[in-house]
């Protein structure tokens, strides 16, 4: 059965890489890379123990974190790269 | 005790497993960006803590468990906040849900009304 999640997570993860192709926006693709990244963890953490190496589980839990991180900043970015050039424009204007 | 164990930690791997298609499917083919942030966020919400409480069911006592249990509490904990960033960014970036109404407004015509 572990092995069942695992192409589960397979499939998965190369629906997100097609949504992350194909997305029109730049939310799709980081939501499609944000996905892929949680799906990774899994991959790590059920992979890993199924292969049984060696310190897999540090991996995962450090990619977690830097998952969130990566998705936090660069969702920042975007949601404050417009208002500030507009907002600087019709100030300089007015 | 080992055959309960195995078989209810194949119950939650199956289900874990058929939760994250169903994400990887309703992210391919929904139309709209939060129709999308809804089938990705709450289905990968479940669908994890559901394949590593199936492994934790498989695996012995050690220092191991512990750690998955951790990398289960940072995504339980991580996941819904990311989900709710991408959101907020999205709709502060000019996108617009598509509603019943307005069914042919594309998001260039709305982030230039806004």
């Amino acid at each position: 059965m572990l092995q069942a999640a695992v192409i589960a997570i397979l499939v998965t993860m190369v629906l997100a890489l097609i949504r992350a192709f194909l997305g029109p926006t730049e939310y799709d693709r980081m939501l499609a890379a944000n996905s892929f990244g949680t799906k990774t963890v899994l991959l790590l953490s059920l992979g890993g123990y199924l292969l049984s190496w060696n310190s897999y589980l540090d991996v995962a839990l450090l990619y977690a974190l830097i998952n969130f991180i990566g998705t936090i900043a660069v969702m920042r970015f975007f949601e404050y790269k417009h208002p500030m050039h507009e907002g600087g424009d019709s100030g300089g204007t007015q | 005790m080992s055959v309960l164990l195995e078989l209810l930690s194949g119950v939650f791997l199956l289900a874990g497993s058929i939760l994250c298609i169903t994400g990887g499917i309703g992210l391919l083919r929904m139309p709209d960006f939060f129709a999308r942030v809804h089938a990705a966020g709450v289905t990968e919400t479940l669908a994890a803590p559901l394949l590593l409480i199936g492994l934790m069911l498989q695996m012995d006592w050690s220092l191991d468990l512990v750690k998955v249990l951790f990398i289960l509490l940072i995504v339980l904990a991580t996941n819904p906040t990311a989900s709710h960033s991408m959101a907020k960014a999205a709709l502060h970036g000019g996108q617009r849900p598509l509603l019943a109404d307005n069914d042919n407004d594309n998001t260039e015509d709305a982030s230039s009304k806004a």
